[in-house]
């Protein structure tokens, strides 16, 4: 490492401190502490991904084939809520955001630093609460990630107290870390930079921190209802006592949908990023990508009920938040737009960040369109919890957040460990995934056509082969995520060192030395120039 | 390098929390209005089995409570830290009164066999479960953030007394104001929902 106090990787002990663990778990540097959600991140994903395959593989053929009828629903419910609450809520924001958000903005360190710090340890808390709920009590939670009631209350027997204990603490970390990126934002961005020369990703970072901040506290209501009902039993959803189940479902939805837009938004900005470097042009759009995603905040918190379209709701509600639901598509498809725009007659480099980014846009189109469907009333009648919602599901947040985490990691990979993973099997677990992705969704949008009910155990034999497809899918895919990890891996600890701006990049994080110091600047920076203003900017060597 | 203590900042994190806040509280505000919506007679005879006096003794306890924290904020900004501290313990002590009264009102209640799943309450009509069902949450809940905000006051008062909190650098205190003020207003809208509701 370099001599110069200053240029000290923040991986290694800062001079004159003790180091050790104590100087990671209890850090505040904002680096460390989205190393450490990566890590987490990482880890729970590989466990969701193991019991997503192991779904697939009791599915392969009807009737039992590994496992019995309360291992699946327990299967589903942890595959759901792992990949949901621990990997795909933190995942861009917490990591990335944490790491990148501060720099990008000129800034030393977020608004709060030790809020920071503790928003760690509350996802770790939740997260090891999560664990308890597995091994203790009556067995694991068997109601599927939405907790609906009357089973979640007063059907189950398993260890639901316990995991919405986990959810509440988990929901209380986004929010402290959402609210942490607003004021930072607000407040600390450097001389100069204004906020439309922040690049697109802050402000995707900044639509999504409102989202945590307003809708995240009705989760904390709803799950602390489920343990009200639980423990006093109030009788609140319960109609033998006078309450109703559907008021659940509205206060889950008030949360979970907007929730969603908490997935897909800071994906959204990665890819936003990435392709101007890659296409070597200002992004095409720039205030209506910032303000689309504003849009996407305020209009996605007012269609929740179009996940209720068969619970009995009047037809007067249906069509407003039918309406509400396809208003949405339109800043989803002006970032659409404006991202091929932006390609258009640029000099592209088509290096693995970019790949996974044209994965992104092509499957996230999928999955906006088929939510077209599940949104328009009369079709969604038809296709309400059947493999349909599960294709589409995956093919917005796999295929949508997936790919832009993905993306994010090959695209900030050598600034943050200084090396560079091995780029042709880059692109060849990139393909894998995207073939493996395709062939095990793709079914499922033509079994839920076809009437296949989600989350069932069994199924008809007309079924099979669309399962069987599918099933296969998931070896490939799973195949090219090992890949992706263990290349990254290789990369991480034998890739070729890099210096400080390999891809070429216009924003701050490119102009510091990588891996990034404990103080990210020698210097305050000014800001004179645009995020993706490219003139004069040199593609670093990799050795 | 010199930390510069971001006053704005500190405050605007603060009222993005609150906030949040708003919106926990907002969930039960939500089944309030839609069970109200459905049983509006059962509402009136259950809200008329709270009693007045001691709600609206509440309501002045802890309004008085909330001018108490203003003035010790004052006090603070203008430098008579013996004053300001004296008022925050005024604050603490209706913070305890509202607990204290808060206790006997609930006590009362359940005595009479009125609480969550009781065989006494279930035996009444469907409204009436509810809207005993939302007192016990709602108060409760707001309870739980009178004990929360007076650990905070505490907490101001700890720091004041160790000097970390002083005249020049009061922003903890005014902090912890705000989240006082909120914990007030809550009940101000729990106290005519519930009992002026008959």
């Amino acid at each position: 490492m370099a001599s110069d106090h200053s240029a000290v990787s923040f991986f290694e002990t800062q001079p004159g401190t003790r180091g050790g663990i104590t100087s990671w778990i209890f850090s505040t540097d904002h680096k460390r502490i989205g190393i450490m959600y990566l890590w987490g991140i990482m880890g729970f994903f590989i466990v969701g991904m193991l019991l997503g395959f192991l779904i697939r593989m009791e599915l392969i053929a009807p009737g039992r084939d590994i496992m019995d009828q309360q291992t699946y629903n327990v299967m589903f419910t942890l595959h759901g809520v792992i990949m949901i609450f621990l990997v795909v809520i933190p995942s861009i924001p917490a990591a990335f955001g944490n790491i990148f958000l501060p720099i990008q903005i000129g800034a030393e360190d977020v608004s709060f630093p030790r809020l920071n710090n503790f928003s760690w340890w509350l996802y770790v808390a939740g997260a090891s609460l999560a664990l308890v709920s597995l091994f203790t009590g009556n067995g694991p939670p068997d109601t599927g990630w939405t907790f609906y009631v009357p089973f979640s209350s007063n059907v189950t027997t398993t260890n639901v107290d316990v995991a919405v204990m986990a959810v509440f603490i988990l929901g209380f970390s986004s929010i402290l870390t959402g609210l942490n990126f607003v004021t930072t934002l607000h407040r600390l961005r450097a001389p100069g930079m204004t906020w439309t020369r922040m690049p697109l990703f802050c402000w995707s970072l900044y639509a999504t921190g409102w989202i945590q901040i307003l809708a995240t506290p009705v989760l904390g209501i709803t799950v602390l209802l489920i343990f009200a009902e639980r423990m006093l039993g109030v009788g609140l959803f319960d109609p033998a006592k006078g309450g109703d189940p559907i008021l659940y479902q509205h206060l889950f939805w008030i949360y979970s949908h907007p929730a969603v837009y908490i997935m897909i938004l800071p994906a959204m900005g990665v890819i936003s990023d990435v392709l101007p470097v890659f296409a070597r042009r200002d992004i095409f759009g720039y205030k209506m990508i910032a303000f689309s995603s504003v849009m996407i905040a305020f209009a996605g918190s007012l269609v929740w009920a179009h996940h209720m379209f068969t619970s009995g709701m009047s037809d007067t509600a249906v069509l407003v938040f039918s309406f509400l639901t396809f208003v949405v598509a339109i800043p989803s498809a002006i970032k659409i737009f404006n991202w091929v725009s932006t390609l258009y007659k640029g000099s592209i480099y088509t290096d693995p960040p970019l790949w996974f980014a044209l994965a992104f846009i092509f499957l996230f189109s999928i999955g906006g369109l088929t939510g077209l469907i599940l949104g328009s009333a009369g079709t969604d009648i038809h296709v309400h919890d059947t493999y349909f919602v599960v294709g589409h599901f995956h093919y917005v947040i796999f295929g949508g957040l997936g790919f832009g985490l993905f993306s994010a990691m090959h695209y900030w990979f050598p600034k943050i460990f200084g090396r560079m993973y091995n780029m042709r099997t880059a692109k060849i677990a990139c393909v894998i995934i995207f073939t493996g992705f395709n062939i095990l969704y793709f079914p499922m949008l033509i079994m839920g056509l076809q009437g296949m009910p989600r989350r069932y155990y069994d199924y008809l034999p007309q079924y099979t082969f669309g399962h069987q497809v599918s099933t296969v899918g998931s070896w490939i895919l799973v195949a090219g995520l090992l890949l992706m990890f263990w290349n990254l891996l290789q990369g991480s600890l034998r890739g070729r060192k890099c210096s400080g701006n390999p891809w070429g990049g216009a924003s701050l994080e490119w102009q510091i030395p990588s891996p990034p110091p404990h103080h990210n600047f020698v210097t305050d920076p000014v800001v004179d120039r645009g995020p993706y203003d490219f003139r004069g900017v040199e593609r670093d060597d990799c050795r | 390098m010199t930390v510069v203590k971001d006053y704005t900042g500190a405050k605007l994190g603060m009222w993005l929390f609150l906030f949040t806040e708003i919106l926990l509280f907002g969930g039960l505000f939500l089944l309030y209005a839609a069970y109200l919506h459905r049983y509006p007679a059962d509402f009136h005879l259950a809200g008329k089995e709270l009693n007045v006096v001691l709600g609206a003794t509440n309501t002045v306890v802890l309004i008085s409570s909330s001018w108490l924290m203003a003035l010790s904020i004052s006090a603070l900004q203008q430098g008579r830290v013996e004053q300001s501290k004296k008022l925050l313990l005024g604050t603490l002590a209706c913070a305890g009164m509202f607990l204290v009264i808060k206790y006997f009102e609930w006590s009362a209640k359940i005595h009479h066999g009125i609480y969550p799943d009781s065989p006494e309450l279930l035996a009444r009509p469907a409204g009436e479960v509810m809207f005993f069902g939302l007192y016990y949450l709602m108060t409760g809940l707001h309870g739980l953030h009178v004990i929360l905000g007076g650990g905070v006051i505490t907490y101001a008062y700890v720091l004041i007394l160790k000097g970390r909190v002083t005249p020049q650098d009061f922003v903890f205190l005014e902090n912890a104001g705000l989240y006082w003020h909120l914990v007030d207003l809550v009940w101000i809208y729990l106290f005519p929902l519930f009992y002026l509701i008959a």
